[in-house]
């Protein structure tokens, strides 16, 4: 990693707030869940509002749900998007909407101090509750979300990515990238946004995640005030189950970069997977650890292949991927992906030894107040547990969970789940350069 | 009236709160080395960072991209701790760590439970003085900056677009050449130019050591002394200025690279607070790219984004904390149907409009109402203060500058604003690059393969 642009790294750094983080939990009437947690410090808040209406409830229509959310600001009420934006800046408040394959959210950050805070939940309360899908707005933005998608014709990380989850996933609602394609964005209508809103963004299928210095009144207030007007509807289906691949497969795509970018991995598992911490722990070792990991120093380390090389568990509320990644000069595919490939086996035959599983939970558990030392970083935790109904203790059990953790209980998860005879290969660059 | 109310209450709120924020408290050691503590209690961690004065403003042509590639090599070993030796020992200790480089820096960090400080402080001064330069691990690690640059630059248009506009806006200035280096400097250095630019660089004296968490500010300063104060400074000779040529005229270019859509950067040469006459211009100026770009709610969103749908994005940039005079930028991706130069007809209208009229009173409160909400934000993260801090030390401001940043900021007023629009922001010293796409299917191109025998 050692990158010289500084933006970036903030992504890979993580931090802790409460190592002993309390979190409050309720039901608005509407039967809406709330998840709160009470920092002090600063005057500020983290608040979220999370829908299950991510891009795995697009049907056909890929693309819908991010659309839908990405058009929530730019009309609600008697307010364009203009003035919606005006309102939240002139109280310095940030307002966010967006939506990812399993879920679709709302969020702010705002000052406390009472004028401030109340003028941005206003805001973010008719959002929420009335957004208006203006037909200028919706083609304005349809206009702006395929120029996105033929930009991402011109990164051969992208184009890997969208085949790479089309392998894994074949019909499954998370084959489709969340963006969408040309084909489908080009054949929506305000009206297809207005029908996922409808039925999607229901208090039955809503929870919300507070951080900040409020009290616990100010909370339940702030909870009921966002959520109140929203019908209560009802919580979508479940969806299917992930289905393996039934073969390996490897696919090639023809570009003109100067660097090869490979893919390969399988469907994994789901957030509540009772595998979870092995895997956790065991892909921390193979590929999950940075600078450290047996991947990193196989391909990088070792052999100078590339500059990054990774691997990493993405569950979700269905089996999400189990992904392993590098990018290599073209003429060095083959090399690298053999290594890659030989480091995953060896793996997945031995197991970590007892060293590096100590050295793994040392790690881990020794940076454990670095996970959410931020008020940000803490309520994406919070909503973590919120979506996926993680038991509120997870964060005081989460030590305990990664102590137990042992090299055959790596070896066993890792052999149940990872087969390599399943494995998907995606490869994008120049072949025989 | 009620906006008058909002931001008064803004006024007042976050300055009353940093007023009761720790202060930073400094420390230089005997052998020069400056020590930045600012106790954070929140958490149980600490940011502990150390920045080198040495970017890639400071490298002479040949060996471009050398602070970067040492940054690299920084991570394989000392006589005390081999290769892969700091790493394993930092994670270890459950830390985090990485390091970047910048035009004017080089920073090395570790986040890390509290009580392991000193894990961090012996590691880092261990370093600091007596790392191992071997050819067989810059053989490997050349390969592998090789492959950060094809992956960061070379394959990204946009990113290889940036880099062919800045080479053409700089006529001397060392912000000319990438920070990761061009290619063939990348592939010709020797284990030679990198020992001779750790020992001209890397020194007590040229560095500060930022620490920002759960820590008690004495006891930092006792361990600084405890593992950096043995060190030895070196004699730091100082840089020479290369201070850039005025331009005479605009510069356009185009850039033609596979891609699939065109785009448009601008940008007119600026001081920055470093080297504006007057600090107030670089205030101002940061004011300016505010009024343009400061969210949803600026000029170039709601009007060339929105209103005239000419751009499906749009945005302006500038950096006020670098040792040398840049760029204030402008970039740009047209709305389907619209052309690049449209598109710079419509941002040179915003400038022209910005040297005629004032900016509104609404505009200047949003401004200032974000700085002062930011300014309670940025305190979430040890690390953004910690870097801050590190920042504004090295490029020779001084952290102090951190303090004064959202008085100075309240301070601007819309005359300063219209002002360093009539006097930077001048067509004789603009610079524009256009991006016009290249067919990218059933295309092959190998140009960029030679530099790699």
């Amino acid at each position: 990693m050692r990158f010289y642009v500084y933006s970036l790294m903030l992504l890979l750094f993580s931090q802790s707030l409460l190592a002993t983080a309390k979190i409050d939990h309720w039901q608005t009437p509407q039967g809406s869940r709330v998840y709160f947690v009470r920092t002090e410090g600063l005057p500020m808040a983290d608040i979220q509002v999370i829908f299950d209406a991510g891009s795995a409830r697009d049907g056909q229509q890929f693309g819908l749900a991010a659309l839908t959310a990405g058009l929530l600001d730019t009309g609600a009420g008697q307010w364009n998007a203009d003035d919606i934006a005006q309102r939240f800046e002139s109280v310095g408040a940030v307002f966010g909407a967006g939506s990812t394959m399993d879920n679709a959210s709302v969020s702010l950050r705002t000052l406390t101090d009472k004028a401030l805070f109340d003028k941005a939940l206003d805001t973010m309360q008719v959002i929420l509750t009335q957004p208006r899908f203006d037909a200028a707005d919706f083609q304005r933005e349809k206009s702006r979300t395929l120029a996105g998608l033929k930009q991402q014709e011109e990164s051969p990380g992208d184009l890997a990515s969208i085949a790479f989850y089309k392998a894994l996933y074949g019909d499954h609602p998370y084959a489709h990238p969340d963006s969408g394609t040309l084909a489908t964005v080009t054949a929506l209508t305000e009206q297809d946004l207005r029908r996922f809103y409808q039925q999607y963004y229901v208090a039955a299928n809503a929870m919300v995640v507070i951080v900040g210095d409020l009290s616990k009144q100010q909370a339940e207030q702030t909870a009921e005030k966002l959520l109140a007007n929203l019908p209560v509807g009802q919580k979508p289906a479940e969806l299917p189950d992930v289905l393996m691949p039934k073969q390996a497969s490897q696919q090639h795509i023809e570009f003109p970069s100067t660097q090869t970018h490979v893919l390969v991995g399988l469907p994994g598992i789901s957030r509540k997977d009772p595998d979870y911490f092995s895997l956790y722990v065991g892909n921390h070792i193979l590929g999950g650890s940075g600078l450290v990991s047996k991947l990193f120093d196989e391909v990088r380390e070792k052999r100078g292949l590339a500059y990054s090389a990774s691997s990493a568990f993405i569950p979700r509320l269905k089996a999400g991927p189990f992904l392993v990644s590098l990018q290599t000069r073209n003429d060095q595919t083959s090399q690298a992906l053999q290594v890659l490939n030989q480091t995953l086996a060896a793996f997945i035959a031995k197991g970590p030894s007892e060293a590096e599983l100590v050295a793994a939970k040392k790690n881990i558990t020794g940076g454990f107040a670095m996970r959410f030392d931020t008020n940000k970083e803490l309520a994406g935790y919070v909503g973590m547990i919120g979506f996926y109904g993680m038991p509120l203790e997870y964060m005081d059990n989460f030590k305990q969970r990664i102590e137990q953790v042992t090299v055959a209980s790596i070896t066993d998860a890792f052999k149940r789940h990872v087969d390599p005879a399943l494995l998907q290969t995606i490869t994008v660059g120049q072949r025989g350069k | 009236m009620n906006k008058q109310v909002i931001v008064s209450l803004l006024l007042c709120l976050p300055i009353a709160y940093s007023n009761a924020a720790t202060p930073v408290a400094e420390k230089i050691l005997a052998n020069g080395l400056k020590v930045l503590v600012k106790e954070d209690h929140r958490s149980p961690v600490v940011v502990s960072q150390v920045w080198y004065k040495v970017g890639s403003s400071y490298e002479p042509g040949g060996i471009t991209g050398i602070s970067h590639m040492l940054e690299h090599m920084m991570f394989k070993g000392t006589d005390k701790h081999p290769a892969g030796e700091f790493s394993r020992i930092i994670a270890e200790n459950g830390g985090d760590e990485n390091a970047f480089t910048g035009q004017d820096y080089t920073a090395y960090f570790q986040t890390m439970e509290a009580s392991r400080l000193p894990v961090s402080f012996e590691l880092e001064a261990d370093r600091m003085r007596h790392l191992h330069l071997l050819a067989d691990e810059l053989k490997k690690e050349l390969q592998v900056v090789t492959e950060e640059r094809r992956m960061r630059t070379d394959d990204n248009p946009q990113a290889k677009m940036g880099e062919h506009f800045n080479a053409m806006a700089y006529s001397n200035s060392p912000y000319k050449h990438p920070v990761i280096g061009w290619p063939a400097d990348i592939a010709n250095y020797q284990v030679e130019d990198l020992q001779a630019w750790y020992q001209r660089w890397y020194a007590p004296n040229n560095a500060t050591v930022v620490v920002v968490g759960d820590v008690d500010t004495k006891a930092v300063f006792a361990l600084a002394e405890q593992y950096f104060g043995g060190l030895k400074p070196s004699e730091i000779k100082p840089l020479k200025p290369q201070t850039e040529i005025e331009q005479l005229g605009v510069r356009k270019m185009t850039v033609k690279v596979p891609a699939k859509l065109p785009s448009l950067v601008m940008g007119y040469k600026v001081p920055t607070l470093t080297t504006a006459e007057h600090d107030w211009e670089a205030y101002a100026l940061e004011v300016l790219a505010g009024v343009l770009d400061g969210g949803s709610s600026a000029r170039l969103s709601k009007e060339l984004v929105r209103g005239k749908q000419l751009a499906v994005s749009a945005g302006a940039g500038y950096s006020l904390i670098t040792r040398l005079s840049n760029l204030f930028e402008l970039e740009a991706t047209p709305a389907e149907g619209k052309s690049v130069y449209e598109l710079e007809s419509a941002l040179k209208a915003q400038i022209t409009r910005l040297q005629l009229e004032l900016v509104s009173a609404e505009e200047l409160q949003r401004i200032k109402a974000q700085v002062l909400a930011g300014a309670v934000y940025e305190r979430d993260s040890g690390f953004y203060q910690a870097m801050q801090l590190g920042m504004l030390e090295t490029v020779g401001l001084g952290w102090q500058k951190a303090d004064e940043y959202v008085s100075k900021i309240n301070q601007v007023t819309a005359e300063q604003v219209r002002q360093v629009a009539r006097t930077y922001l001048r067509e004789d010293h603009l610079n524009v690059a256009y991006l016009e796409p290249q067919p990218i299917n059933g295309q092959t191109q190998n140009n960029n393969k030679k530099e790699e025998k």
